[in-house]
């Protein structure tokens, strides 16, 4: 049944199958475990960034498609329901329900048009017109602001049982008491795994098969007799999809879109930089990197801050360790991870089994 | 015996490709176009305007260009090199302020040289370095060339956040280019002008090195075919740094003046700026410096026109002239072994 549940492609590793049983206990207990409302927030993050990085894994670490406009769908999903949301009095079920329709719709729109205009060619050509269209799109939703409330974003309420003010239940569970907060969580965290789980289920598939092949070779896949420019769009139409719907459970938890938390040229730096170091080819690399980068931004600053303040007599050194220079470092270490580690986290913790 | 094949007089000139000018003719096609829809000062002031633009990202995207052309590599770093050539111009114009209040064209200009002088010596000392260290090691891997690179940026972006503060500089310009002149009702920005006459002393620098000189010569046909160039005995390789580094101090060059221009530096100037010139490589036909130029022109001519027709419109007007462009010729204006 697990196996099943995992399309057969397990950890194959003592370590990883520790760390990933970690972070699943970890996410599914942190209401529990934690209290206050900022780990509750990492660990929502770390959820919906899980699926949002592996499915950029579908395109880059799977097919070998570099795309920079992933965080587009991601904004769209956000867009989509934030503004559905915003532009009713009563929030109900089935507005969300109809934005997350409409920006599912736009998405795949876009997703199969710029496949079919930029995938015939060069990956090269198909990463300069993906960064060209997401960043038009990035300006236009922060111009447009009468509909997508510009620069400030929009801010909106969500239906009733998923507000922070509603108790479901009169008592306390292990101390907590079950609020909107809590159910919005859960409801973020199941639609996360049920989307990992079905991206671990497509690229077992023979479909995922097919484009590890265009991966490895296109030209050979292609003699082979696949069609790979369909199954280049394909998986890119999915990978969006999957983006947006990402992208739309993170509305629902922040109650807020605005295009710097799901526009911004930064989140998708952000993406590359979780795959990398988590690993490409493996969706696991997502949950490994992506668990490690969120803990990073969110707690890695305060320690970064007291090494900053014991070195304040030095001057470079004092600035480089600043709070807000975390992504220095993180960007060597992507830089040093391409060189000497491409196959990342996951990939070594695979290859120190394999080697035994 | 009577049947011979047609030898060729030696003094009869070598048969040329035929000459390709349809795109030459898009600038002055928009240009004029655009003349109905607007009184003749706004014409006047937008075409100007439009043309210092157009030069600036030339600047900025020609070296891109080019590197990309001799050895098919896309430096998504090339940004960083404009956002460090332009703090690194902070160090002769701040210190030189005085200089720059000065009411003297010719002091101003001076110390405007010397800071451009700086800027392209530190880009173009830094491209090499990036060359080297980054991008060496991934020769022929796309796919590493471009995360890569992408990381080479973020890094630098942040050193510059370290080395030169995390807040943004005010750059002030110079006084004797503040304000416009008047011509006639048209009011056309001293510095415009300026950018205008520098951007077209560049293209023509790069256009007679690359048509007149024996290094420009090593330089197309690197481009057109690199292993050919190879087995007649020159060193590509260090052709390529060459171009790299010389590509970079352009990007430096364009940094100081876009920064002039936006007169405020911040680190991140670089990556906004990037986007446009890879539009604007892609219109041109990627590896091609005069498809470069005219995708440049044509790229700012038709924002400004239409950020002043329909303001909504101009927000995506880069997008619809690409795909425009690419509709009509899929590989850009020129593309390799057609220019």
């Amino acid at each position: 049944m697990l196996i099943q549940l995992l399309s057969g492609d397990l950890p194959r590793s003592r370590a990883l199958t520790a760390i990933l049983v970690a972070i699943l206990l970890g996410l599914l207990c942190a209401p529990f475990l934690f209290s206050g409302a900022r780990p509750l927030n990492t660990a929502a993050t770390i959820c919906v960034y899980i699926v949002l990085v592996a499915s950029y894994d579908l395109l880059l670490g799977y097919t070998g498609i570099v795309s920079f406009a992933h965080t587009m769908f991601y904004g769209i999903g956000a867009y989509g329901v934030g503004i559905a949301l915003a532009s009713v009095d009563e929030p109900t079920w089935g507005a969300i329900v109809m934005g997350l329709v409409a920006a599912l719709a736009l998405t795949v729109v876009l997703a199969f048009v710029i496949g079919l205009f930029a995938l015939r060619v060069r990956a090269i050509f198909y990463a300069m017109i993906t960064l060209a269209v997401a960043s038009s799109f990035s300006v236009l939703a922060s111009q447009l602001s009468d509909f997508t409330g510009g620069e400030d974003g929009r801010t909106f309420s969500v239906p009733e049982l998923l507000s922070p003010g509603y108790t479901l239940m009169e008592n306390e569970v292990f101390g907590r008491s079950i609020d909107g907060k809590l159910i919005t969580y859960y409801i973020v965290f199941a639609g996360c795994l049920v989307l990992f789980l079905f991206l671990l289920r497509l690229v077992n598939s023979p479909f995922g098969r097919v484009l590890q092949a265009i991966r490895e070779n296109e030209f050979r896949a292609e003699a082979l007799g696949y069609r790979t420019v369909v199954y280049r769009i394909w998986a890119n139409v999915l990978g969006a999809v999957v983006a947006a719907l990402a992208g739309a459970l993170m509305a629902l938890w922040l109650r807020y879109v605005g295009p710097k938390t799901s526009l911004g040229f930064e989140v998708m730096t952000d993406i590359l930089l979780i795959v990398v170091i988590g690993g490409m080819g493996t969706m696991y690399g997502a949950v490994v990197g992506a668990a490690l980068f969120i803990l990073a931004q969110n707690y890695l600053k305060t320690l970064m801050g007291q090494a900053s303040e014991m070195l304040s007599g030095v001057p470079l050194l004092a600035a480089a360790l600043h709070p807000d220079r975390w992504m220095l470092w993180l960007g060597v270490l992507f830089i040093l991870s391409i060189y000497f580690f491409p196959i990342g986290i996951v990939g070594k913790l695979r290859l120190r089994r394999a080697a035994r | 015996m009577s049947a011979t094949l047609p030898i060729a007089q030696a003094d009869a000139p070598l048969p040329a490709a035929r000459r390709d000018i349809a795109p030459l003719l898009l600038v002055p096609a928009v240009v004029l176009a655009a003349l109905p829809f607007m009184s003749f000062p706004t014409w006047i002031t937008l075409t100007v305007a439009g043309l210092a633009m157009g030069m600036m990202i030339f600047i900025m995207a020609s070296g891109l260009t080019l590197v990309f052309g001799l050895m098919s590599v896309l430096n998504f770093g090339h940004g960083a090199f404009v956002s460090v050539g332009a703090f690194a111009a902070t160090y002769v114009l701040l210190p030189m302020r005085g200089w720059l209040e000065t009411d003297s064209l010719l002091a101003n200009l001076g110390v405007l040289g010397l800071a451009v002088l700086l800027a392209m010596a530190v880009t173009a000392l830094l491209g090499w370095a990036f060359e080297r260290v980054i991008i060496m090691p991934v020769y022929g891997q796309h796919l590493k060339q471009i995360l890569i690179t992408m990381g080479g940026m973020i890094v630098s972006e942040q050193l510059i956040n370290v080395i030169w503060g995390a807040e943004q500089i005010a750059l002030p310009l110079p006084a004797a280019l503040r304000g416009a002149v008047f011509l006639g009702e048209a009011a056309i920005e001293k510095y415009r002008l300026l950018a205008v006459v520098v951007g077209g002393v560049v293209f023509a620098a790069l256009f007679l090195t690359l048509n007149r000189t024996k290094i420009g010569l090593l330089i197309r046909a690197g481009v057109e075919n690199g292993e050919m160039v190879e087995a007649m005995g020159y060193r590509i390789r260090r052709l390529f740094v060459g171009v790299f580094a010389a590509g970079s101090a352009l990007a430096g060059l364009g940094g100081v003046m876009w920064g002039l221009y936006k007169e405020t530096l911040v680190a991140h100037m670089g990556s906004e700026i990037m986007v446009l010139t890879f539009i604007v490589i892609i219109i041109g036909g990627l590896g091609s410096v005069g498809g470069c130029f005219i995708g440049s022109l044509l790229i700012a001519l038709v924002g400004n026109y239409a950020g002043f027709l329909a303001p909504k419109v101009a927000l995506v007007s880069n997008i619809v002239l690409m795909i425009a462009v690419l509709l009509w010729r899929p590989a850009g204006l020129y593309t390799k072994g057609r220019h």
